[in-house]
């Protein structure tokens, strides 16, 4: 199990994500009750009975999900899980910094996958709040390193609008 | 030069920390090996053939004298004495041992060195033109401007995993000297209007597929290139192929998109972006640009009498003028190349002690700086005439003396299959056949300016691509065989070469070049240079000359089976 890191704790993960089980379609799959995260053609086609039956969305991105085309729907997220299918795939770097800077998406902002300790500081850095660590990973290491390896930033980004130029006192 | 303020420094400090940290986890077995590579590349260090080979990054070429004398004892202490210079202005060495890489990184940190993104599919060293500040031709010294994209590139949050490694060249000259054609991304600075800008070339590279790169903007003023850069590098890092490794630089994403529908995505994508935050502020311009502004030049009126005299006198200090300093924009000053492609020593090699040598002739000679340029030389670029001869004689001294600078055996070569994992075939041993071959002086100035690029495969870290004469090591059936192309060209009419025909053995390769430079000298008109004679009479003479009385094709196959 991924261990989920919020707010500089591991966390209870109270989400389950919804997948598609052989022979499932994103019409036919049986929508579970409680805070489920569900993939993006699941809410494409089921979006009015999710809404009817579900307080709490989550909605689930893969790196070739196009957020333009989620972003008139971000009101109805609680939490959007960015998947890293392996950490070297740096899409959801670009995922991320759209909804949060583009598409103002306040929601929780989840790195879910491929999710290690040496990409922590670029994935806070991007909006992500929330990080399912691969398991078998030292959580608490992580927690306590990984976030912060550098005391200063140069760009802009999310968490830090103005880039260090900008900043300057002298 | 730009020196670093304290938060550049603790950043770099930081970052000594982190990979020391990355290190010990991935001994502990906390870290497996793939989830370590990017991180071990992203700080320059590379598994190879026979010990890790470990880049260290000369942003856009810039050194000054503390730097090199640490880079000496870097190699002497870590290493075998030596380190190779690369054509993107990096410093190679090739037996430092993985466990000692966190201690090089926190000396080189002492003199505001380091390895970030020397290599990894992330924003690589920014490149330009080694004469920056002080050609003759300079319409904006680039050197502020890369400075402010070498900060801007430094742990972008959103562009550490890009499909592929991302490359840069800027350049600030009317001729251009950074091979800006051929980069993920060149820039070429100039003015309009009285407005300083770029034009932006986007997708051109060499390696497995060489393209010249397409004009995405015409100009853009020099305030809006980060947030522009941005829109380039998110389009490509969210659309740009990540199946295949070798279709995933961004010059195959503008050719799958065609130039048109690429700029416009950039452009839609750089809308959101515009006058934003990263819109570089006139502040931030002048406090960089501050750092690069000129040295204390003394006024010379009069050329130097005794410098005069031993032109006249001394034909060997005439040529190595003639062939190895250029004009400077100030009057009474000449810059140095001190060539790394003496006859017989592995192109771009330098020892340490030769390193010393060169930080001490900076320091007396140069104000204490000096460059690196992508032909795999060092220049002193601000030597006064007076002093010429004195640099000359302690160069010389050296072995970095040999007037050879644009001339046949000023060879660009990669380190090739003695050192790379990559190599399809050896390098160096075919340019030192060949500086051996041509080892007379007269001979050499009698045939000119020609550019010789070695490549030991198709990644073309040697440029052969852009050579007048190129060779790219090839592997057939396990033997290492050498393509020859001729035609292709660096600078602002930049074009790739053309195959001549099948390739040679090492063995043949001095015979080969020998058999072209023979074609130019008896077609040659007065004042034409190898490459002016290439484009007059075309390609054809030069490959009946190399391929006859050598059977190919069906003759070579009938030969083959009558054996």
């Amino acid at each position: 199990m991924a261990q989920l890191i919020k707010q500089g704790n591991v966390a209870n993960d109270t989400w389950t994500t919804l997948t598609l089980a052989e022979g499932e379609t994103p019409e036919s799959v049986a929508l579970p009750a409680g805070d489920v995260i569900f993939p993006l053609a699941v809410w494409r086609a089921r979006q009015n009975e999710i809404v009817s039956c579900h307080k709490r969305i989550g909605l689930l991105l893969q790196p070739d999900d196009k957020v333009e085309e989620i972003a008139a729907d971000l009101q109805y997220f609680i939490v959007v899980a960015v998947h890293f299918p392996k950490f070297v795939d740096g899409r959801g770097y670009s995922t991320a910094a759209l909804l949060r800077q583009r598409y103002h998406y306040q929601g929780e902002l989840r790195a879910v996958g491929d999710v290690l300790h040496d990409q922590l500081f670029f994935m806070k850095r991007v909006g992500f709040d929330s990080y399912a660590l691969k398991d078998g990973k030292d959580a608490i290491y992580a927690i306590g390193k990984g976030f912060a390896p550098f005391s200063e930033t140069y760009q802009a980004s999310t968490d830090q609008p103005e880039p260090h130029f900008r900043r300057r006192t002298a | 030069m730009y020196k670093y303020d304290a938060i550049d420094r603790q950043l770099i400090l930081d970052r000594v920390e982190q990979f020391r940290d990355q290190v010990r986890r991935w001994q502990a077995g906390e870290l497996t090996d793939d989830e370590f590579r990017p991180l071990r590349l992203q700080n320059g260090l590379y598994i190879q053939r026979h010990a890790p080979m470990f880049r260290i990054a000369v942003p856009y070429g810039m050194l000054n004298s503390a730097q090199l004398r640490k880079l000496a004892h870097v190699a002497r202490q870590y290493d075998r004495g030596y380190g190779h210079f690369t054509t993107r202005h990096n410093l190679q060495l090739n037996w430092p041992k993985l466990t000692d890489v966190p201690d090089i990184l926190a000396e080189l940190a002492e003199v505001d060195l380091h390895a970030i993104q020397t290599s990894g599919n992330c924003i690589r060293n920014i490149t330009t033109d080694q004469f920056a500040g002080v050609a003759a031709d300079e319409i904006i010294d680039p050197r502020p401007l890369a400075e402010i994209l070498r900060q801007w590139s430094t742990f972008h949050p959103e562009f550490a995993f890009l499909p592929r490694k991302f490359k840069f060249a800027i350049s600030g000259t009317d001729e251009d000297r950074a091979v800006t054609w051929f980069h993920d991304i060149g820039l070429h600075l100039k003015v309009v209007d009285g407005v300083a800008g770029f034009t932006v070339i986007v997708g051109g590279g060499l390696g497995r597929t060489p393209i010249r790169g397409q004009v995405v903007r015409e100009f853009l003023p020099w305030q809006h290139i980060l947030s522009y850069c941005e829109a380039i590098l998110r389009v490509y890092n969210r659309f740009g192929r990540r199946d295949n490794a070798y279709k995933a630089r961004i010059k195959i994403l503008v050719q799958a998109l065609g130039v048109e529908e690429f700029t416009k995505l950039v452009e839609a994508e750089w809308a959101h972006a515009k006058d934003g935050p990263a819109t570089i502020t006139q502040a931030e311009y002048n406090r960089v640009a501050a750092h690069f502004g000129a040295p204390a030049y003394e006024t010379i009126t009069t050329v130097d009498a005794g410098y005069q005299a031993k032109i006249v006198d001394d034909k060997a200090f005439a040529r190595w003028v003639e062939r190895n300093t250029q004009p400077h924009k100030v009057p009474g000053y000449r810059a140095v190349t001190l060539s790394l492609k003496k006859h017989g020593v592995a192109p771009g090699d330098i020892t340490s002690d030769q390193m010393e040598v060169v930080a001490d002739l900076a320091d007396r000679y140069s104000f204490g700086e000096l460059r690196i340029s992508h032909e795999q030389n060092v220049i002193l670029a601000d030597v006064k005439l007076a002093d010429l001869a004195d640099v000359w004689r302690v160069a010389k001294a050296a072995g970095l003396a040999t007037p050879n600078i644009g001339l046949l055996t000023s060879i660009i070569c990669c380190p090739g299959g003695d050192f790379c994992d990559l190599a399809n075939a050896k390098s160096i041993p075919i340019a030192t056949a060949i500086q051996q071959r041509f080892d007379d002086l007269d001979y050499l100035f009698d045939i000119g300016e020609i550019d010789l690029n070695i490549s030991g495969c198709m990644n073309a870290c040697g440029h052969h691509h852009v050579g007048h004469i190129g060779v790219l090591g090839v592997d057939k059936n396990n033997d290492e065989f050498y393509q020859v192309t001729l035609g292709g060209r660096q600078g602002n009419d930049a074009k790739l070469g053309k195959v001549i025909g099948p390739s040679f053995s090492a063995g043949e390769m001095p015979d080969v070049v020998d058999k072209i430079i023979k074609v130019y000298l008896e077609n040659r008109h007065p004042d034409e240079r190898f490459i002016d004679t290439f484009d007059r009479i075309g390609i054809d003479p030069f490959k009946n000359r190399v391929y006859e009385g050598r059977a190919h094709g069906k003759a070579k196959a009938a030969e083959k089976e009558a054996a």
